[in-house]
């Protein structure tokens, strides 16, 4: 397939797995350990799973999979929000496929769906917002979930339905921000990794400057990856470089998408729609300070949380869950005390369990059967 | 009631020579005995419900598929089909026209796969009470003396073979949704594929493990096997024939193909030495994308693994509830 097959050749991957070990094994005799580089986008971790990447990468490099998955980091009070709005007679919930499973204190969406709630799939918030004007006796409200990647398409949306009038759509605004999060993890005094693959979709949003202040501040190599198997290995070879040269900085691996300013419509979009919210609940990590977004008074007619009563009561996450300390790489997913039993991808209790691109679920669903399986055995009696 | 039954079904089906318009269908045992090799040989039944949107899709429409499946069913069984019964549950207010085609497409299908519908039943209910049309057929079939084919059957050592490409029919039921805006050439495969079954039969008498890989795709069907004969299975990931149309919805919707329903794909374990045999009847039934796929592995548990194009090795494991898209 044009376009797909040239990131995918095997013989360019063998030689980036040779390059990457070659680098890799001097850094790691150095630091006495393997040199640790996180992904924090959901994409990434799937990509990686995806291809069996890790498992051929040399023991050298350790990656640790981030907060990156939107779904995943949901927390529990706000699926229970979705649905109760959900549940009320008028409304028609619209949201993309993936939120569908996740676990609230009493409901998934899908549970909901089942029980007689008008929950509806869409591809695009523009969807929504054509049912909106399909079904002007009913209530239309988009799940607006995602880093900065979904925002823009969110923002114009609201910006067409201010446009056209269109009374009966709103917003549940569960938007997420990149930066914040990535400086709590950089601020937490246990966190040790030493370059960070940053998200390709994110970037082609907000351009290469905040995560180049953040390469500066913190002094670690970053590189802006795309989502094709040559991206993430390329990736991991430059920062291993960088690593190696003592000159930490931001480079752009997935130039072919990415601009240097991002997406300069998309943001004025943003701007105009969305503002910062003092914090956040994050499913696994807590509240973080500036790390979501809300809708601007400007457009609070659009905005779901004031136009019905919302629940919004926070939920915390189960005690014995340890999905704090595998998103920051302290533990790896199969030694948590839950990992497996109870927690699963039909019944997951922690965050990371929940989508495709949550680390657990992936290791769960796709990790390299043999070695996991011993691991999560050595795991489980030691606990 | 009556009269839709005699202008559309029994118009069209062979029905006339089975007691038409009797309360069943009446069929001679002298019909049955006169098969080769029944003696010894066993009676298989089967039944399926078809509730799919669209009604009409690219390479088919519900009547197609509701032969079609229940053919298969009883095809991979080893079974040569016979008869079928097929029963209409129709909303209120639903297009004749639509009806006519659907039942016209069964009738096309039936003669094609070379069975009879025998006995049929309509109902009409209420608006809202169905989605349109919902068919239910069930098929009675005879599997010859020394026929065993088993979901328990598969050896280590075994080749896994496929028929044809993977995920056809869920990649072109994805895109001819509205909602997409997708604009693809995808097909979907739905066929009854007992004569090439039957040619695969003749062909080799090691075909130890045969399913259609329907809804729930390629992946699960393996992992049937591989849980009822208490095997590993290893997929290769390079051998997998998918057409670049499946894998561009895959890729963009973030489905797998290993997971998308086929109607017209048959996944076959069969003993290492037969594997070529079975192969060139395959393609000498027009199957050209016939491909060996994987192999049967010893394991200490029930596993189905993949080895992926960079030599990494994933498992493929049944799915949690259907694949839903993913957001970026």
């Amino acid at each position: 397939m044009k376009y797909v097959d040239e990131f995918r050749q095997p013989e360019k991957a063998e030689a980036l797995f040779k390059a990457i070990d070659n680098l890799a094994a001097p850094l790691s005799d150095k630091l006495a350990r393997a040199v640790h580089i996180m992904e924090f986008c959901g994409g990434h971790t799937h990509a990686i799973f995806r291809f069996g990447l890790e498992q051929r990468l040399s023991k050298s490099v350790e990656l640790i999979h981030g907060p990156g998955c939107p779904v995943c980091v949901l927390p529990m009070g706000r699926v229970d929000d979705c649905v109760a709005l959900a549940e009320r007679p008028e409304v028609i919930f619209t949201t993309f496929g993936d939120a569908m499973r996740v676990p609230g204190s009493q409901k998934s969406l899908l549970q909901a769906k089942a029980d007689g709630a008008d929950i509806r799939m869409v591809y695009s918030p523009l969807d929504a917002l054509n049912l909106a004007k399909k079904n002007p006796d009913r209530e239309v409200i988009f799940f607006a979930l995602g880093f900065e990647t979904t925002m823009p398409s969110t923002a114009l949306t609201v910006l067409q339905a201010a446009e056209g009038n269109i009374s009966n759509f709103s917003l549940f605004c569960n938007h997420i921000t990149t930066v914040p999060i990535l400086e709590s993890l950089l601020d937490s005094p246990t966190f040790n990794i030493d370059g960070f693959v940053v998200p390709g979709h994110v970037s082609m949003v907000v351009g290469e400057k905040p995560f180049a202040t953040i390469a500066e501040r913190y002094k670690k190599p970053m590189v802006i990856t795309g989502f094709e198997p040559l991206d993430i290995l390329q990736s991991l070879h430059m920062l291993l470089v960088q690593l190696q040269s003592g000159k930490p900085c931001l480079e752009n691996q997935y130039a072919r998408v990415v601009q240097k300013a991002g997406n300069i419509p998309g943001l004025m979009a943003m701007q105009k729609v969305f503002e910062l919210r003092e914090k956040f609940d994050w499913r696994g990590l807590g509240e973080i300070d500036k790390s979501g977004v809300k809708i601007t008074e400007e457009y609070a007619a659009f905005d779901a949380e004031r136009k019905f009563a919302v629940p919004n009561l926070k939920v915390d996450d189960p005690h014995e869950c340890q999905c704090g300390e595998v998103l920051k790489g302290e533990i790896k997913p199969w030694q948590c005390k839950v990992f497996g039993a109870p927690c699963t991808p039909q019944n997951p209790l922690g965050a990371l369990m929940v989508s495709s691109e949550g680390a657990c679920a992936a290791y769960y669903s796709f990790g390299n059967t043999k070695e996991l399986l011993d691991k999560r055995q050595e795991a489980r009696p030691t606990k | 009631m009556k009269d839709l039954i005699e202008e559309y079904l029994v118009g069209q089906f062979a029905g006339k020579s089975f007691a038409p318009l009797e309360d069943q269908a009446r069929i001679d045992l002298s019909e049955i005995i006169k098969h080769d090799n029944m003696q010894g040989g066993k009676l298989a039944f089967t039944t399926d419900s078809y509730v799919i949107f669209p009604l009409f899709f690219p390479g088919g429409d519900i009547g197609r598929l509701a032969v079609a499946g229940t053919v298969n069913d009883l095809s991979v069984g080893g079974a040569k089909p016979l008869y079928l019964s097929c029963s209409l549950i129709i909303e209120e207010g639903f297009a004749l026209d639509d009806l006519r085609k659907i039942v016209a497409s069964m009738h096309e299908t039936a003669r094609e796969a070379g069975v009879a519908i025998v006995t049929g039943d309509t109902k009409v209910v209420e608006k809202g009470a169905a989605d349109k049309l919902f068919i239910n057929t069930a098929g009675i079939g005879l599997i010859p003396f020394g026929v065993e084919i088993s979901a328990g059957a598969a050896k280590v050592g075994d080749y896994i073979i496929i028929n044809g490409t993977i995920g056809d029919h869920g990649a072109s039921i994805v895109a001819s949704r509205q909602d997409l805006a997708l604009e693809t050439s995808m097909q979907s495969d739905c066929r009854p594929l007992n004569h090439l079954i039957q040619s695969m039969l003749v062909a080799s008498s090691e075909i130890h493990c045969l399913r259609d890989a329907t809804r729930g795709g390629v992946a699960t069907v393996l992992n049937e096997f591989a849980e009822a004969s208490r095997v590993g299975i290893r997929l290769y990931e390079n051998a997998l024939p998918i057409q670049d149309e499946t894998r561009g919805i895959c890729e963009i919707l973030g489905l797998d193909p290993l997971y998308l329903a086929n109607e017209g794909k048959i996944v076959a374990v069969v003993a290492a030495e037969s594997a070529g045999a079975i192969l060139d009847a395959m393609k000498q039934q027009g199957f050209d994308q016939a491909a060996i796929i994987g192999e049967v592995i010893a394991a200490e548990s029930p596993q189905v693994t993949m080895k992926t194009i960079f030599g990494g090795e994933k498992m493929i494991d049944l799915l949690t509830g259907d694949q839903l898209p993913r957001i970026c």
